[in-house]
């Protein structure tokens, strides 16, 4: 005879990646506003990193090609350091922001789950991977998004000269940099939401008030 | 409610002849702290419950039914007192065998019915399953069988806001039969449903109770309960009042009208 109580089974990842993208789609709005942030602030990461990297070349290019010969300059590199920092940061803060009124919000339906048998690590999982999947795709826009407006611009202003000086190795440097500190800020921010998530009772099934 | 003495559970003699127990409590406290004052809800409840009995605890608001009820439930540790589940005492399982109770031995139905939004209905009643480590597709026919028990057999793929509160409960009682729990918990199972709508609830849990064996325990005012109920266990103020056999409550409510 098995025992009166057993112990219950750890689901497979791919279980919590299925649930999680559904309430990603299920709430897109809510989902988009929230990768509105992290586009915006991985472009504007890009966009910097892409245009300091091109700029200061193209421009002398196209001076020297006028007959002016000037040492490129690197005069405001903190003042932009600062600039992205902070912007980071806000972009941080926004979406632990997002994830926490989910979290709250969802509290009757984080109950249900747990009284239906979730473990706390499959609820800690849920929310931590639909953070992170929001940040993927929100890292993947702001990072095209970045690169293209970068390069319009400096093709733009500096035509040829931008062009001669734009080296495929340097954008998929920027890129990749741009996509890890996309994904790192979106780990960190989810952490506390999604151990929130993990840390509420099945009793709050039972809540009535909002 | 007056401040008199516990009155000792004046239960019918229990009957244990043959049936198996299934959820025993003893002694049961349980007491909130609310500021510098202590708020004892749950004084001393100790009562037995048997496999396939239909239960209802009734009693006034605020007399302690859901506080029980959750005690029973595992969902709330009582301050002192034990509660036994097939004869295990639930208080010395560990994180993971609570999950598995909740998932196997436990179906709960809410008053809020609770079914998660974004799932359609057929995939609500697969998550209890799932939980339990059913495959996907497994899952998928046993809760199509139980969806079309329940009569749900057309709205498979609807969401919970497609459908009504009587459907929504039925969705919840499909969910909680899922693992084929010994024990159904329903907290207020008809609050939010009409007259009608509410007798259809009752007259489904009752069935299911008779067909599949299962003990059901519900908390609830509403006395159309009465009528499907094997015993009904009345709270008073923390204490149990009493406990009544069907048959005495029918004539208890003849003498009301
Ligand atoms: N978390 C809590 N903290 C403090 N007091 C609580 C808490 N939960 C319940 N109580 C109190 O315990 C008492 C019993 O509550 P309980 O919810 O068990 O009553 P009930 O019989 O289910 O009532 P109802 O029929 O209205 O649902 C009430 O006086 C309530 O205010
Ligand atoms: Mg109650």
């Amino acid at each position: 005879m098995p025992p009166a109580i057993q112990k219950q089974i750890r689901l497979p990842l791919s279980k919590a990646i299925e649930i999680a993208l559904r309430s990603l789609r299920v709430r897109l709005a809510r989902s988009i506003l929230t990768l509105i942030t992290i586009v915006m602030a991985i472009a504007f990461l890009t966009y910097i990193w892409t245009t300091r990297a091109i700029e200061p070349a193209a421009k002398a290019a196209l001076l020297q090609a006028q007959g002016i010969i000037v040492a490129p300059d690197s005069s405001g590199a903190s003042r932009t350091v600062w600039l992205i920092t902070l912007s980071l940061l806000v972009c941080m803060v926004g979406i632990s922001n997002a994830m926490l009124m989910s979290v709250m919000e969802r509290f009757r339906e984080i109950g249900t789950m747990k009284c239906l048998g979730a473990l706390d690590s499959f609820i800690l999982k849920l929310f931590f991977l639909e953070s992170l999947f929001l940040g993927a795709a929100g890292t993947l826009v702001g990072v095209a998004l970045g690169l293209a407006i970068s390069i319009l611009l400096l093709s733009r202003n500096y035509g040829h000269a931008a062009w001669s000086n734009i080296h495929g190795s340097t954008l998929i440097l920027i890129a990749a940099g741009s996509s890890i500190i996309g994904l790192a800020i979106t780990a960190a921010a989810a952490m506390y939401p999604a151990w929130k998530a993990a840390r509420m009772q099945p009793i709050a099934a039972m809540r009535v008030d909002v | 409610m007056t401040e008199t003495a516990p009155t000792p559970p004046t239960a019918p003699p229990a009957s244990n002849d043959g049936r198996e127990e299934i959820v025993r409590t003893i002694d049961v406290i349980k007491e909130y702290r609310m500021g510098e004052e202590i708020l004892r809800v749950l004084k001393g409840i100790t009562l037995t419950i048997f496999k396939g009995e239909y239960i209802s605890i009734m009693g006034p608001s605020g007399s302690g039914k859901s506080t029980l009820f959750n005690a029973i439930g595992g969902l709330d540790k009582p301050t002192s007192g034990k509660v036994f589940i097939d004869e295990v005492d639930i208080a010395q399982l560990d994180a993971l065998e609570l999950a598995w109770l909740r998932c196997r031995k436990i179906g709960y139905i809410f008053q809020t019915f609770n079914l998660i939004p974004v799932m359609s209905a057929l995939e609500n009643v697969m998550l209890p399953m799932i939980f339990g480590g059913m495959s996907n597709s497994d899952a998928q026919d046993k809760a199509a069988a139980i969806l079309k028990r329940v009569g749900l057999e057309n709205r498979l793929l609807n969401k919970p806001g497609q459908l009504s509160g009587g459907q929504q409960q039925r969705v919840a009682i499909a969910r909680a039969f899922a693992n084929d729990p010994a024990i159904i918990l329903a907290d207020e199972p008809t609050g939010n449903l009409d007259l009608n709508t509410g007798k259809q609830i009752i007259e489904l849990l009752r069935q299911m109770n008779a067909e599949r064996q299962v003990t059901v325990i519900s908390a609830t005012h509403d006395f159309k309960m009465l009528d499907v109920s094997d015993r009904i266990i009345w709270i008073r103020d923390g204490h149990i009042d009493k406990i009544q056999l069907r048959q005495d409550v029918k004539i208890d409510v003849g003498e009301m009208h």
